[in-house]
């Protein structure tokens, strides 16, 4: 039995510790905007965050994740920076389909909270890890960069 | 220990793994599950200890020394039993191993009668009374059970190990099993025991970088299950192994004087921005995973990036206690320009220093096999 | 204000099975209606004068949209089109997928789909017809309860107002009575498109909000009550049927449930996924992979460059091609030749699935919700009125999701277990299970006067028949596909003599599909190509010589005008940095691409800039169009620098992002989109950018490097 934080909210799993720690929120404690892409790292729809940093759920084995909390995109409410990339991804109209976003957001936020003025460079480091079948990148990089302006 | 050699994709010890040996051949390693007729099923107690320790399987087949029993002949007949036994309790599978593919005059097995008297030490290591209980263990466990020398010792003209370069890194199999002596700029005198511990347990070491390639199998199936008194003990020993310097030290940029880098604009750049910051970051942290931290690794100090593009072409898997590491295959999909350009950007990024791997170097890696 | 007016047949929509239409209430609306909602055609119930729109009593305006929204904007774009005629504000309504029935067939794709960009086209009509019956009906029974004259009567915001008295009802207020009235058999007006206040005007998705915050539910999103989850691993090589399972060690995982099988796959059923997952692989599968384990990409090329000689069926003659080229001044030859391509949306192939012996329903994000009922009633053996299909958000659609082979799998797997079964495919099952755009191979041969203008053009196409296994009846009774006379027949140049024949060939080992632009997007990276080509040898500008084939062509010659103006055509570039131009007209629409390209020795390509001039009549919400265009181009770019499906022995060598590349946003252009004043109709506008994006590419490659690019991908080995 493992105790995960998990948006603010402690929760008792008993699930392998080999299972993956997005599989663990979508199947077991029912948080389903975090998404299954690729299952290896490669497309970033399963990012979270692990103690504020951004983490690909689909490959961080649940018994590594111990007592540092968890964010989905479900637990974002009360999060100043979240709300501003919210708003900008809204005013750009940056979603397509809109699998990805969860782990484009996700990724965004991480990224501005250690860096809320970043260069077009720091953007494309921060968010080239995450993969969009609909091409929305042009409007990601420009949402970030009203958030950065914004702020 | 080559992995496990009896081991090919999870069909764990009854079908042969092969061994390329550059100008000789191609070895497959036998079954040896329980079945009877291809396996070891037959084998009684002395038939099994004369292969493993002795290199002479039944009927007087000399085994060459891909299978190490040049070291296993330094291991105690009771640890020799203990594996049979342990072997005898799987269940059979009915398997004949390929047939080996070797040139003259090494496909000679009789010749082995000489190379034995050449070679092979004649039995196991009596504990030296001058030192501790723990390097003696340490050493059993390296020297015979462990025969770590078999890939980290260069071998000479006739396979044999080279008794002035020992543990000095050796070529294998197209990997190059690092320098492991005490040198600090090129071996492991530089690491702490807890690294050390640490790298051997788990297959990691915060800022040694991990395992991959045929060590990643010896973590996966080997080291990581044993006692951490054995692993201290392996410690203690490899510590006193004299320094034999190599040709390569090992550069390293620590995360934080990263952070401060400008930026390099290229092509490997962009790519590794792509394909690889998702697992890895770009200041080599790692990001969900520590074994994902590339920070330190000695694959990236090398300037020929020989086992970083084999890691980039293969991919790899590294078994832990947390479930199975895997590191993605890139080779099917990317140009060998592309992979030579992420190998030279890694070294120069985490590794403070020029890569120069080719296009070439890649496609050689492609086979398999170092140019 | 002038009225245009057409024709409304009666209740055209609601007909179905037995009246009775189920519902699901998306995300946005969830807050404000139950999750199921049922329809009956009542007249005394809720007013819904048609299959689109439903008023309760209670005030809430429910919009049921006959198009799937898969990233395309069109749940947005299709509600426009209501609400316009309806007079009411996107923020006073919710908006429904369309359940599977009759009332909403896409007349040109012959079923209930969402496809081919014709979306807009499709209901551009219809939709605003819908809102106005619905409209005019709540005027009137304003004016029978005011008892006044309905001319006195105007509705605004959801509101009918008396406008000499100023009383005012809403459209809640008249639902029951407007429900009684008949509905109308004449011509409804419809507002003149100056009045225009939400079409041409650019709206903010509907579905954003909840795709930013994560409550957007897509097909793999769903819970069920006591649901379980499976994963699936199908004959590796297609064709290939299941010989002999050894679950003993899967059925040791903790949390795996069941193993299930059918004829060519296995499904491992689990508490979560990953136990599924870890069954999966505990599996020791024997499959007899039948005649197609022979296949590889070998195979397929060399089947389809042979067919480049031998006996064709002519598909399009105009004037003497080859008279016109045998005594021209200058022959250009050329074969070109395209990969099988994957769709790998970012949403993995799922399917939920419960059957029970009353009712089977389905949880699923399709393109094609008919076809899926129907194979889900013909699994079970129900009637289908009996199966309930619930359509999904869809995580990236490209086409994989106009096939519904996934559904029949789930359901199979689905009727052996008594609960609610969530199948999802691994990313490498998606990737080596999906059906392919077509590989094909095209040979044309164009003549050029001694002033270098084209007098003949002869083509032959060699490929698959999608049209045959999709939609049979669509087959031209000579044998031809025609979605291969897209964008090369159909092109936006007067040519006088042509000549196109097509030898049929279908891919052995795989099903080809369609893919993103269909017959658009292969058939304009060819012609665009061999236009420069024909430039090239003519030694004119590839602009110009475009410009001289488009004289009585004015819309392709705007667009073409504007793309090369914004993207300063004909300026200097540095060295290694080409410009390529791509004109087309597919779906309806023209579109004028540039791209620039730069090239490293080392052969590394790097897309700096796309400018493209779009004029696809009419626009409905025109930040969505730019939207389409980008995304598009994105799309259509990563398979043309580096995707191709590729076999060895049966089996698909692409297993997961790894070894099938995609864009990166740090390997994106900087995207212009200029868009073309116009009242034309609407166009279709979703593939076109893709369409645009090989050609575009490969020319301006081919400007950067003097040397042409004639087989996809452009980085691969094969160019």
């Amino acid at each position: 039995m493992l105790t995960l934080q998990v948006n603010g909210t402690a929760h008792q799993v008993d699930v392998p510790d080999d299972m993956p720690l997005l599989w663990v929120l979508r199947d077991v404690l029912g948080l389903p905007g975090t998404k299954f892409g690729c299952g290896i790292g490669q497309c970033g729809a399963c990012t979270v965050h692990v103690d504020g940093k951004a983490v690909r759920a689909c490959s961080l084995p649940v018994s590594l994740v111990g007592r540092r909390p968890v964010t989905t995109i479900e637990g974002l409410a009360e999060d100043e920076v979240a709300a501003e990339v919210t708003k900008a991804w809204l005013e750009i109209d940056v979603v397509q389909c809109g699998y990805c976003q969860p782990g484009q957001i996700m990724a965004a936020i991480a990224l501005l909270k250690g860096n809320l003025h970043p260069s077009d460079d720091e953007i494309d480091q921060a968010m080239s890890g995450n993969i969009c079948r609909c091409g929305t990148y042009r409007r990601i990089r420009a949402a970030i960069r009203n958030v950065a302006g914004a702020v | 220990m080559r992995g496990l050699p009896h081991e090919a994709g999870g069909r764990a010890l009854r079908r042969g793994r092969a061994f390329d040996l550059p100008g000789i051949g191609t070895i497959y390693a036998p079954n040896i599950t329980p079945d009877s007729e291809t396996g070891i099923g037959r084998y009684t107690d002395a038939q099994f200890d004369s292969a493993v320790r002795r290199g002479v399987g039944p009927g007087w087949r000399h085994l060459y020394p891909v299978m190490p029993y040049a070291s296993y002949v330094k291991m105690t007949e009771e640890d020799v039993r203990a594996i049979r036994a342990y072997l005898m309790s799987l269940r059979p599978v009915h398997a004949p191993a390929p047939a080996n593919q070797v040139r003259f005059p090494y496909n000679i097995r009789v010749a082995m009668i000489g190379w034995n008297l050449l070679y092979r030490p004649s039995g196991p290591l009596p504990d030296d009374p001058g030192r501790t209980a723990a390097w003696n263990r340490g050493r059993y466990l390296v020297e015979a059970a462990g025969h770590c020398g078999e890939c980290h010792t260069p071998r000479t003209m006739l396979q044999a190990l080279s008794m002035t370069k020992s543990y000095a890194g050796a070529m294998i199999d197209g990997w190059l099993a690092y320098n492991i002596s005490s040198d600090v700029d090129s071996g492991i005198g530089a690491w702490s025991d807890t690294q050390l511990a640490a790298y051997l347990s788990t297959g990691h070491a915060d800022g040694r970088g991990t395992a991959v390639g045929p060590m990643a199998d010896v973590v996966s199936h080997s080291l990581r299950f044993l006692t951490p008194e054995d692993v201290a003990a392996m410690v203690t020993y490899l510590r006193s192994l004299p320094a034999r310097r190599s040709d390569e030290t090992i550069g390293v940029v620590s995360p934080e004087t990263l952070a401060q880098l400008a930026p390099i604009h290229s092509n490997g750049e962009r790519l590794f921005a792509g394909a690889c910051t998702g697992c890895h970051l770009t200041d080599g942290h790692g990001r969900q995973v520590d074994f994902a931290a590339l920070w330190g690794a000695r694959s990236l100090g090398e300037t020929d990036g020989r086992n970083l593009v084999r890691t980039m072409v293969e991919g790899g898997t590294l078994q832990t206690a947390h479930g199975a590491m895997v590191m993605p295959a890139f080779g099917p999909e990317y140009r060998n320009q592309d992979l030579a350009d992420i190998a030279n950007y890694a070294i120069s990024h985490f590794g403070n220093r020029e890569g120069h791997v080719t296009a070439r170097d890649v496609a050689a890696a492609r086979g398999g096999v170092s140019p | 204000m002038a009225m245009t007016t057409i024709a409304v047949s009666r209740r055209q929509a609601l007909a179905g099975a037995g009246g009775l239409l189920m519902a699901v209430v998306l995300p946005r609306a969830r807050s404000r209606a139950a999750t199921v909602t049922r329809i009956v055609e009542d007249q005394t119930g809720p007013f819904a004068p048609n299959a689109f729109v439903r008023i309760a009593p209670d005030g809430s305006i429910t919009l049921i949209l006959p198009n799937v929204e898969m990233g395309q904007g069109i749940y947005t774009g299709e509600a426009m089109l209501i609400a316009e005629e309806l007079d009411v504000g996107l923020d006073q309504i919710q908006i429904e997928a369309a359940p599977a029935d009759e009332a909403y067939v896409t007349k040109a794709l012959g079923t209930e789909a969402t496809g081919g960009s014709t979306s807009t086209i499709a209901t551009w009509k219809s939709l605003r017809e819908a809102g106005a019956v619905a409209r005019t009906l709540l005027i009137r029974a304003a004016a029978d309860r005011w008892v006044v004259d309905p001319a006195s009567c105007q509705s605004e915001a959801g509101v009918v107002r008396h406008v000499p008295t100023g009383r005012t009802l809403t459209y809640g207020e008249l639902a029951v009575e407007a429900a009684a009235l008949p509905v109308p058999s004449g011509p409804v007006a419809l507002r003149d498109p100056s009045t225009f206040r939400l079409i041409g005007h650019a709206q903010h998705r509907l579905d954003g909000p909840a795709k930013v915050n994560g409550t957007a539910t897509f097909g793999i999103d769903i819970q069920q009550p006591d649901m379980k989850i499976g994963t699936v691993a199908a004959c590796p090589v297609m064709g290939g049927v299941l010989l002999h399972v050894d679950d003993r060690a899967a059925r040791q995982v903790p949390g795996v449930r069941d193993v299930l099988t059918i004829g060519n796959a296995v499904c491992v059923v689990g508490d979560h996924y990953w136990a599924a997952r870890k069954g999966l692989e505990a599996l020791a599968i024997t499959w007899d992979e039948g005649v197609n384990a022979t296949v590889s990409t070998e195979t397929v090329y060399r089947q389809l460059h042979e067919a480049l000689q031998g006996p064709a069926i002519v598909a399009n003659t105009k004037g003497d091609a080859k008279t016109a080229i045998k005594g021209a001044a200058a022959r250009v030859e050329a074969v070109y030749q395209q990969p099988l391509l994957a769709h790998a949306p970012m949403e993995p192939i799922n399917c939920t699935v419960h059957v029970t012996p009353e009712r089977c329903d389905v949880w699923v994000g399709t393109q094609v919700p008919m076809r899926a009922r129907d194979a889900a009633a013909e699994v079970t053996g129900l009637p289908k009125e009996k199966v309930f299909l619930h359509n999904q958000y869809i995580g990236g659609g490209f086409g994989r999701r106009l096939e519904h082979e996934y559904v029949t799998q789930a359901v199979q797997f689905a009727r052996q277990v008594p609960y609610p079964l969530k199948v999802i495919w691994s990313r490498e099952e998606d990737l080596t299970m999906d059906r392919y755009r077509p590989a094909y191979v095209d040979h044309l041969v164009g003549g050029l006067d001694a002033h270098g203008k084209l007098v003949g053009l002869s083509h032959r196409i060699v490929g698959p028949a999608v049209v045959a296994r999709w939609a049979p009846e669509a087959l031209l009774p000579n044998g031809v596909d025609d979605d291969l006379l897209v964008a090369t027949v159909e092109t936006p140049y007067a040519i006088p003599a042509m000549f196109l024949d097509y030898a049929r060939r279908e891919t052995p080992g795989v099903v080809t599909a369609w893919w993103r632009g269909v017959g658009g997007t292969r058939g304009v990276f060819v012609i665009e190509s061999f236009i420069d080509e024909l430039a090239a040898s003519a030694k004119v500008d590839p602009v110009a010589f475009r410009r001289r084939m488009t004289e009585d062509r004015p819309r392709a010659r705007a667009v073409l005008d504007l793309a090369a103006e914004k993207a300063e055509w004909g300026t200097t570039l540095p060295e290694g940095v080409g410009r390529g131009v791509a004109l087309q007209y597919v779906f309806g629409s023209y579109l004028a691409t540039v791209m620039e390209v730069e090239m490293s020795t080392m052969g590394t390509v790097r897309v700096r800039r796309a400018v493209v001039a779009v004029d696809c009549g009419r626009v409905v919400n025109p930040d969505q169009v730019v939207s389409q265009i980008e995304g598009g181009l994105i799309f259509g770019l990563s398979a043309a620098l580096f995707n191709e499906v590729t076999l060895k022995n049966g089996r698909v060598q692409e297993k997961n992002f790894n070894t099938y590349r995609v864009l990166r946003m740090n390997e994106s252009p900087a995207i212009e989109v200029h868009l073309i004043d116009s009242t034309e109709d609407p166009g279709g506008i979703g593939e076109t950018g893709t369409a645009a994006a090989a050609a575009a590419l490969a020319n301006a490659m081919a400007a950067a490097t003097g040397r042409r690019y004639r087989r996809l991908p452009l980085t691969g080995p094969q160019a």
